[in-house]
């Protein structure tokens, strides 16, 4: 169901994620959010603020941004950096589009989040 | 002593200065009789352009109602030309044939714009920039939309350009010139503008020479001398104005260029004066608001016995075109002796330049930060010594002595004579006395008293400041913030726009109003959603990804990522029937708590994301619908039990409550809305600390608004009372639409009731029945779209993408 082409998992069509939006990768490691910017860029991070563990894919998304839900603390989707006055790091996964397909990395999936 | 008869002929700017002047000074001197071939009040012409495109309405320009010429006893004809004056009988003629005697005589005709003198000049489509008829003219053609072409790249004709291009026109501005306002702006500069005025998707021709204009019986284009042919289904002619002195002249007075008054502005006949941009003084005629004023107060004092006299000061001036800052003041010609500190960054799209003669600034023209254009005009009309500044002059006021200034200090160090309204020509001394003789609190008053700030109004920020110093802590300015970083707009003039240039989507209304980010941010995305979806009911379609996750999954995120469930309970009452299927949700999902909240209604906290249609499939079924407890809208109507059960109700509180609920829910507001009802003044259901409360009493209903008990701590305010629970349910649909339209986004009732004032909003909803029923219609109009339950459409599979993860790994599959 969950084709592998090497290293990469296949998730789903791109066209199933919003514009400006996410969706979550279930995961043993814990959900993963795909974000699908403006500009047709795609990422990948943890579904958790750096902050009070809020879930990122809940947020409204902006150019490369996300804003939490739980506390508007913003983070970028190209670093996972908390952009502004706040500290903190939300891990990246790696993500790619072939076809119109979402991979992310089977390592990143299988990993358990720390 | 019986009054003298004062006639006038022409009801501009000019003689409504002199006139305002002179009821102040001896107001029952003079029978006053107005002839204006405009066939209306006193407005003022300087904003004409605001109202070209779109951003003023003419109402908002009006200087002087008919109910001020009423209680002044001033007859008033409008749309009367006046064709002779007879200097013998002492009697003007109108040319309706009425006749009226006079004392003394005020000829202010103002000045008629000059007409390209070229073939076809006088066709159909062919208008000039001078009137509220020229403006209507205009945006009737524009109506249609097609091309314009103006003619004349100054201040007037860029402004034309621009409102017709924001009434969706496709327009060109064709200048004689090498480059524009070239009497204002060096080369330079001019370009830097004609890239600022192309990027609104202008076109600009320099150099233009116009040869002919075509077309049969209408205007079809524009022929230029080079031989381009430019289409075109409407000209504007905006190159200069000439002073209206043709009945002067017949009339036998001096005329030059204009009509030829002495310093006192009396023309040749002492009992006639010229006033405005007709008269000739010193060999010199005038076109901005300033002089034209100084001239006012002139005639004012010397038609009661005075012996002021004009004296032509240096003027400034501001291009009023939204976006595009430009301010020129004094003299700027270049000539001999001269000299120019000029400060240009191309990347910020800032120019200054100032022109100094012995150390004294003549003139300075700013384009593209213009906040320190009254500072300089005001060293021009002192003739202040620079030497000691020079070097760091041409960076502003906040550069001078060393450290940069905040602007509150810099207002404090400006002398009272120093002006701080050109255009009325009000000084800081008489702002400040006026404030404190009148007991005036904001700027309102200070505009209503002192006419500073009224006019174009780009001198606001000033009075505030003068304001706040004035009253020190207690004043409270409205600077506009802006929404967030995204825009330099506040929320009102966001609002503003998206009505006047229609804009009907986010990206229209980030394009249009020059967004900063290219999709904007949390902040402002959520609030143009709402501002669209109440501006345009049934048109724009809702972006839900501009939503807060709660308004987008109709439920309350919590910390942990569930989410809360709250459905329905009309006015707080609920049967067996709702509260078993309730608790058969409960048990079917393991919905770890149950709670009554604060709104009398049931709350079931910790719902898992995908279960959430589930639930509300069962909670639909049992006839409940969402509560919209997460909604920056209508929440709950609490009630007590009224007369069907309390011995001291008064009235049917209850029924009222879910009748009030039934009507209201489903709409968006500003910010979440709390309502309660109450039997009687015991007030069991709280109401008197709601957004919007009702307490029943034997005559009828209390209606209660601005209430807060939350963050702040408030009880409500009586906005008016009710017979019928019909007129509860007009006025509190109509305080409520109010709200939604001048209410900023996440702005609660009473921090806006705060803001716009009480007595403002009873005026609206309370005392002019027509404004109730009108914003009554547009809520129940707007409800037709929103009444339908969010939860059932999600049942229906809508937004299903929201509930349901893109893909799910268990170990066993990540790990393969």
């Amino acid at each position: 169901m969950n084709a592998r082409t090497s290293d990469w998992v296949e998730v789903g069509a791109l066209d199933s994620i919003p514009v400006r939006g996410a969706r979550v990768v279930k995961a043993p490691g814990g959900d993963i959010a795909v974000f699908r910017a403006a500009d047709g860029a795609i990422f990948a991070l943890r579904d958790k603020c750096p902050h009070k563990g809020g879930p990122l894919s809940q947020g409204i998304v902006h150019s490369h941004g996300v804003t939490c839900p739980l506390h508007n603390w913003v983070i970028s989707l190209e670093t996972g950096e908390a952009l502004g006055a706040d500290k903190g790091c939300t891990p990246r996964i790696p993500v790619k589009i072939e076809n119109g397909t979402v991979l992310i990395s089977a390592a990143a999936l299988a990993t358990l989040a720390a | 002593m019986s009054k003298q008869k004062l006639v006038i002929i022409g009801n501009g700017m000019a003689p409504g200065r002199a006139l305002e002047k002179l009821f102040d000074a001896a107001p029952d001197a003079f029978d006053v009789t107005i002839f204006n071939a405009e066939p209306r009040v006193n407005y003022d012409r300087i904003m004409l352009s605001p109202v070209l495109s779109g951003e003023k309405t003419f109402e908002q320009i009006v200087i002087h109602g008919d109910g001020w010429y009423i209680q002044h006893g001033i007859v008033l004809y409008k749309g009367h030309k006046v064709v002779m004056i007879d200097r013998e009988a002492k009697t003007v003629t109108s040319e309706h044939g009425d006749v009226a005697a006079y004392d003394k005589l005020i000829i202010a005709t103002g000045s008629s714009p000059f007409i390209v003198p070229v073939p076809g000049n006088q066709l159909a489509g062919v208008v000039t920039y001078r009137d509220l008829d020229d403006v209507h003219a205009m945006m009737l053609a524009a109506k249609t939309g097609g091309k314009a072409v103006v003619i004349g790249g100054g201040l007037l004709g860029l402004e034309a350009a621009a409102g017709l291009k924001a009434q969706g026109m496709d327009v060109t501005v064709l200048h004689l010139m090498p480059t524009l306002m070239e009497r204002q702006l060096d080369p330079a500069a001019g370009y830097l503008l004609q890239r600022a005025v192309e990027a609104r998707g202008i076109k600009v021709f320099c150099k233009a020479n116009t040869h002919a204009i075509t077309g049969e019986s209408r205007v079809t284009g524009v022929k230029l001398d080079d031989g381009t042919v430019l289409p075109a289904d409407l000209v504007v002619m905006a190159v200069g104005i000439r002073p209206s002195a043709g009945l002067a002249k017949e009339s036998g007075l001096t005329v030059n260029r204009g009509i030829v008054v002495t310093p006192d502005m009396r023309t040749s006949d002492p009992d006639i004066f010229a006033l405005g941009e007709c008269a000739e003084a010193s060999g010199q005629v005038f076109g901005l608001v300033g002089p034209l004023y100084d001239m006012a107060g002139v005639v004012a004092q010397n038609l009661v016995g005075g012996r002021a006299e004009f004296q032509p000061s240096a003027t400034a001036t501001k291009l009023k075109v939204t976006g595009i800052d430009l301010y020129s003041a004094g003299d700027f010609a270049d000539m001999p002796g001269r000299e120019e500190i000029v400060l240009r960054d191309p990347t910020r799209g800032i120019y200054k330049r100032l022109v100094i003669e012995n150390n004294r600034i003549l003139g300075a023209v700013l384009y593209g930060e213009t906040g320190d254009g009254p500072w300089f005009f005001d060293m021009i009309k002192r003739g202040t010594d620079i030497s000691e500044m020079r070097e760091t002059l041409i960076f502003g006021q906040g550069y001078q002595g060393g450290s940069q200034l905040d602007p509150m200090a810099a207002v404090a160090a400006l002398p009272d004579e120093a002006e701080i309204c050109g255009c009325n020509g009000v000084c800081k001394g008489k702002i400040t006395a006026t404030i404190t003789a009148k007991g005036l609190t904001d700027l309102d008053g200070v505009r209503a008293h002192t006419k500073a700030s009224a006019s174009c109004g780009s001198c606001t920020g000033l009075v505030e400041q003068v304001i706040k110093l004035t009253l020190g802590g207690s004043y409270n300015p409205a600077a506009v913030q802006p929404m967030c970083t995204c825009t330099d707009l506040g929320h009102d003039d966001v609002r503003r726009l998206i009505k006047a240039k229609e804009l009907k989507s986010i990206p229209a209304v980030m394009q249009e109003l020059g967004w900063k980010t290219s999709c904007g941010c949390a902040k402002c995305r959520p609030a143009l959603n709402y501002y669209l979806v109440c501006d345009w009911p049934g048109e724009y379609e809702d972006d839900s990804q501009s939503r807060y996750i709660n308004e987008r999954v109709h439920a309350n995120i919590q910390k942990n990522g569930t989410y809360s469930v709250v459905p329905r309970m009309w006015g707080g009452l609920t049967s067996a029937k709702e509260l078993r299927a309730i608790a058969d949700v409960v048990e079917k999902f393991a919905i770890p708590t149950v709670k009554v909240t604060g709104g009398q209604r049931i709350d079931l906290l910790g719902v898992k994301k995908e279960d959430l249609p589930a639930v509300w499939g069962d909670l639909n079924k049992a006839g409940m619908i969402s509560g919209a407890a997460y909604a920056k809208g209508l929440r709950t109507v609490k009630t007590c039990v009224g007369t069907d059960w309390c011995r001291f109700g008064t009235q049917d509180s209850t029924g009222l409550g879910v009748k009030i609920e039934k009507f209201m829910w489903g709409s968006w507001t500003p910010a979440k809305v709390k309502m309660a009802v109450s039997g009687c003044p015991r007030n069991c259901s709280e109401a008197t600390c709601k957004d919007v409360g009702v307490i029943c009493v034997d005559s009828g209903y209390e209606i209660h608004f601005a209430g807060a008990a939350g963050l702040d701590l408030l009880a409500t305010q009586v906005l008016g009372h009710a017979k019928t629970e019909d007129e509860v349910i007009e006025i509190i649909a109509a305080l409520v639409q109010l709200y939604r339209e001048q209410g900023r986004y996440l702005e609660r009732i009473y921090k806006w009731a705060k803001r716009v004032g009480t007595e403002s909003i009873k005026a609206t909803v309370i005392e002019n029945r027509e404004k109730r029923r009108a914003l009554f219609e547009r809520f129940v109009i707007s409800q037709t779209y929103v009444q339908t339950d969010p939860w059932a459409a999600r049942v229906a599979g809508r937004d299903a993408h929201e509930f349901a993860p893109l893909a799910a790994f268990g170990m066993a599959q990540a790990a393969e």
